[in-house]
């Protein structure tokens, strides 16, 4: 009974949707011991024992052009755009050493050994050649992405050590698809044509398809970026797009002869921040997912395939002793090179790299599905000795993928290997890391140590004046701020919280509270939330998060004027550490989870900092000089100050700093209230060039509260026209007392406007308050 | 490094403060050029103009108050030795040091760390952060949007959690209690 095409299709789907379902079932109970790869090549055992039993003959063999075309890209993309960048970046040299420098080593030792031993006649009679050991050591070395992510997804390692094994696992493919192919070439060409000239092609080839293939992934990054510009329009397929546009990447690459995954690696790397910027949320989420649907399609096959691939009795060649000292080779000289390259990388890494995490580095060397689909590319002609090594290659994977797999967690837990950190602290905790933080930066500027600080903030401006401009649509340019992404993120969270917990308390709660909320809620939220409505109300299919059955626009909007009442106050004091601390600059918050959204830092931030710095800085001074507490005197005329020039202040070397001199950026085109909350953006301007010292500041001294006085203390003083200087003060809530809040003040370089407008306008308790007021220009 | 010797030799009391501070002999060389270099009038001291003049401090919320940090009780001026000690707070730990009984504690053991962060917020220097104490730091640390009840209600749940004596207040004790083990192992410069 032959199977027909269509019967072979038909009864492929029925197996995939069994084993998808199995894996599933099986997810917790089972899957704490053995990791789904072990399994899955297990059912692939099962299977192929099935079909090798009806057929006599294996039809369902894992084919290297299907591997390698249509299995593999998506998974390396998948993990390319989840991959966390800044994570990734800091540890590229470490990463880079490993890819490179180990897996040439691992390639090396591995045929050499072998090939003493067969030497020495530990495997009988083979009919092999030294160069061929060196082939199979090649294809055998490489640490496979596909087996480390199934792997290590399980054990829930620190971020560091995960990056570091999974980078090397992506990146080390540039080598091996190096050292396969020179190899390859050297068997061919057969020992005596071998010289100085082809090895040094080789050296060559080496650097030419790692760069040309990551070079070409970065391209494709680009063109993706901006693709995604411009298809505002067509925004139900852009995740198609990105897709095609990254499988075009490996194509290309392939059909250059340059490293495919490298390509795709860099093309994901690269383009993610962009392209979530400029693509709408619906969009980001139905790439992700698709992403995740195929990618984890992908590594199910792949696992099951390499289990049938087994049961088929044409490709095994046993050989006691190849296969043993293979396996041997394969694990001493992984550890070996591991301890050694992370030896001499801890003389110069900031935190060096634990023994037990290079431990489980070393023992997390997994070679998968690519070892075996280079095997199987291996032409019999001129390898005599195909089967073996494929055989051997099967039994490897197989071991490293299961046994490894498994023991590999306990083995985690043994060795009480740093776990991903939880975020479950104390707010005092919190507030506590992130001073330190903020001190330890400031100790190294202090110190003046460049550090790693010197390359991002490099990147950052270059990134900021000329990638942003090319890659990013205006829009995302100005949205840009993550602080406004995880609130509102935030939000969502808590809106469907509430919803849940509405409908389990039953819906009156719900409608009891509604009226009651919905009221206090314009007074006091509308600034605040303004902005979110347009997010959240009168769209239908509103969000993304699917739990939002009921569309009334204003639950959302309530959400959280009943989260403050209801939940404790120690969930919202969480949120609003979270949201609100200042970043520091060695916030490195490395996201390990897929599906984090990572949020970068945020100028605007920096802004504020430095503008409150500077003016506590002046009031000290000025107190200091004038011995006048301005604190209350805050209503007086401020022509008066204008006499009062600043001598020497400590902060004038400051003015000149290079902050871009854009004016602030408006949000509000009209003078509605709930808009003023929409801007984030301002740009603080120098006034460079400025005849005072210092006049953007100067003004403000007036109205600046002094720092131990801050203006939300003093808006019980009803007197006190408080400061708007710079702050963002649209996103202060509106209360009564804070009306005055609202205005923002405008510096640029041609205001000329009277200061006097703008105390004035501070006075009044007009809602629509224009942000528009300006201070003079001494 | 030719001229180490000689330019360790400049600086006063080099040896005293490399034993208490345990910076190495080339850490002290590249701290005294610094030192040096931040003393831009060459009087031999800092004063807070100098710190003042590095333009990333003031991009940090709490960077007056490290400043502030550097400066003893009355005095005006830092000199090398002060400087030293106080950046020795943060020098990797030394995994390998032998614990001699009676030696007091290195000065960038995690305790010292800790009390270097407390006295920051403690600025009358009581011994005890306040609840206002507290809601000084959090608007320096917090952006803008907070709103001023926002604060008051983290400050307030912040020394709940912390306040074991029920005073109302966070002694060093307390902090220190509190404080996870994570600062620790982040928590270090390299000069």
């Amino acid at each position: 009974w032959k199977w027909t095409k269509l019967e072979r299709s038909t009864l492929i789907n029925y197996i995939i949707i069994c084993l998808l379902f199995l894996v599933c079932e099986l997810n917790h109970s089972v899957t704490s011991v053995f990791p789904e790869s072990s399994l899955l090549i297990m059912l692939g055992f099962i299977l192929g024992g099935i079909v090798w039993g009806a057929d006599k003959a294996q039809t369902f063999k894992l084919i290297p052009t299907n591997f390698f075309y249509y299995l593999l890209p998506q998974i390396i993309l998948d993990a390319s755009y989840c991959m966390p960048n800044k994570l990734f970046f800091s540890n590229l040299g470490a990463i880079l050493i490993h890819a490179i420098i180990g897996t040439c080593w691992n390639a090396g030792t591995v045929g050499i050994a072998l090939w003493a031993c067969y030497e020495g006649g530990a495997m009988g009679n083979l009919n092999i050649g030294p160069l061929q050991f060196l082939l199979f050591g090649a294809l055998i070395s490489a640490v496979d992405p596909v087996a480390v992510i199934a792997v290590f997804e399980e054990v829930h390692v620190n971020e560091v050590l995960y990056i570091l094994v999974f980078g090397e696992s992506l990146l080390n493919d540039g080598v091996t698809v190096v050292l396969y192919n020179v190899f390859d070439a050297f068997v061919s060409l057969g020992g005596p044509k071998i010289n100085a000239a082809e090895i040094i092609k080789g050296i060559v080839s080496f650097f030419v398809v790692a760069f040309g293939g990551s070079f070409l992934g970065v391209v494709f990054a680009i063109l993706i970026s901006m693709l995604t510009r411009i298809t505002k329009n067509v925004q139900v397929i852009e995740a198609g797009f990105i897709i095609v546009l990254g499988y075009l990447s490996y194509l290309t690459a392939e059909m250059l002869s340059l490293s495919a995954i490298l390509s795709i690696t860099f093309c994901g790397v690269c383009c993610q921040k962009y392209i979530n910027a400029n693509m709408d949320e619906k969009s980001v989420t139905t790439l992700r997912y698709t992403l995740k649907v195929m990618a984890n399609g992908s590594e199910t096959m792949i696992f099951v395939f390499l289990g049938v691939s087994a049961i088929d009795k044409n490709i095994w060649v046993w050989n006691t002793g190849f296969i043993l000292l293979t396996i041997f080779f394969v694990v001493i000289f992984r550890f070996i090179g591991v301890f050694f390259l992370n030896w001499i990388l801890n003389q110069s890494r900031l935190i060096p790299i634990d023994i037990t995490d290079q431990f489980v580095m070393a023992y997390g060397g997994l070679r998968g599905a690519v070892a075996y689909g280079l095997a199987a590319l291996l032409d019999e002609k001129k390898i005599p000795e195909k089967n073996l090594m494929l055989g051997t290659t099967l039994i490897v994977v197989y071991f490293t993928v299961i046994l490894q797999g498994i023991t590999m967690k306990p083995l985690v837990q043994w060795l009480k290997v740093k776990k991903a950190t939880h975020s479950d602290l104390t707010l005092n905790g919190k507030m506590n890391n992130r001073a330190f933080e903020h001190i330890l930066t400031a100790m190294e500027d202090i110190c003046g140590r460049m550090g790693d600080n010197w390359w991002t903030r490099h990147w950052n401006y270059f990134e900021d004046k000329y990638v942003c401009w090319l890659l990013l649509k205006s829009d995302a340019r100005k949205h840009k701020d993550p602080i406004f992404g995880a609130f509102h993120k935030l939000n969502l969270e808590d809106a469907t919280k509430y919803v849940t917990e509405g409908e389990r308390k039953g819906s009156l709660d719900f409608i009891r509270n509604y009226d009651s909320a919905s009221v206090d809620f314009k007074k006091k939220l509308a600034l605040e939330y303004g902005d979110i409505t347009p997010y959240i109300t009168g769209i239908d299919n509103v969000p993304v998060t699917s739990v939002m059955k009921n569309p009334i626009p204003s639950v959302s909007l309530d959400i959280h004027e009943q989260d403050r009442k209801s939940l404790p106050d120690k969930l919202s004091a969480h949120h609003l550490l979270d949201q609100h601390l200042y970043k520091s600059r060695r916030d490195n918050r490395p996201t390990y989870s897929r599906s984090h959204y990572n949020t970068s830092e945020n100028p605007d931030e920096m802004q504020e900092i430095f503008q409150r710095t500077m003016r506590s800085r002046l009031e000290s001074f000025k107190s200091a000089k004038m011995g006048v507490n301005p604190a209350k005197k805050l209503s007086k005329h401020p022509k008066k100050d204008s006499t009062h020039k600043p001598n020497g202040k400590p902060a004038d070397p400051h003015r000149t700093h290079p902050y871009g001199d854009e004016d602030f950026e408006f949000s509000a085109d009209s003078a509605s209230s709930s808009e003023i909350a929409g801007h984030f953006h301002r740009r603080s301007t120098n006034t460079p060039g400025a005849g005072v010292d210092n006049p953007a500041f100067i003004p403000e001294m007036d109205t600046s509260p002094p720092m131990r006085n801050p203006p939300w203390q003093t808006e019980t003083g009803n007197n006190t026209a408080v400061a708007p200087s710079q702050r963002a003060q649209g996103r202060l809530p509106w209360t009564s007392t804070n009306l005055r809040h609202l205005a923002l003040l405008r510096m640029s370089t041609r205001s000329t406007d009277s200061f006097v407008m703008a105390d004035a306008s501070l006075d009044e308790e007009a809602p629509e308050e224009k942000p528009g007021t300006h201070h003079t220009r001494l | 490094m030719g001229s180490t010797s000689s330019t360790l030799l400049k600086i006063p009391n080099v040896e005293v403060l490399m034993q208490e501070t345990g910076f190495s002999p080339a850490h002290m060389i590249r701290l005294h050029d610094r030192f040096k270099a931040l003393d831009k009038e060459g009087r031999g001291h800092l004063c807070p103009q100098d710190f003042g003049a590095i333009k990333e401090l003031a991009m940090n919320p709490i960077g007056d108050r490290i400043i502030g940090a550097f400066f003893c009780p009355g005095k005006e001026t830092v000199d090398f030795h002060t400087f030293v000690k106080i950046l020795a707070h943060f020098r990797p730990v030394d995994k390998n040091r032998p614990k001699e009984p009676n030696s007091p504690e290195p000065i960038n053991s995690r305790s010292n760390k800790l009390r270097f962060a407390f006295q920051l917020y403690d600025q009358d220097k009581d011994g005890k952060i306040s609840r206002d104490e507290l809601l000084k730091v959090l608007q320096a640390m917090l952006g803008m949007q907070v709103t001023e009840e926002q604060l008051e209600s983290i400050a307030d749940r912040t020394i709940q959690e912390a306040d074991l004596d029920r005073d109302d207040a966070i002694s060093f004790e307390e902090f220190r209690k509190v404080s996870p083990e994570i600062l620790h192992s982040r928590c270090f410069i390299k000069v």
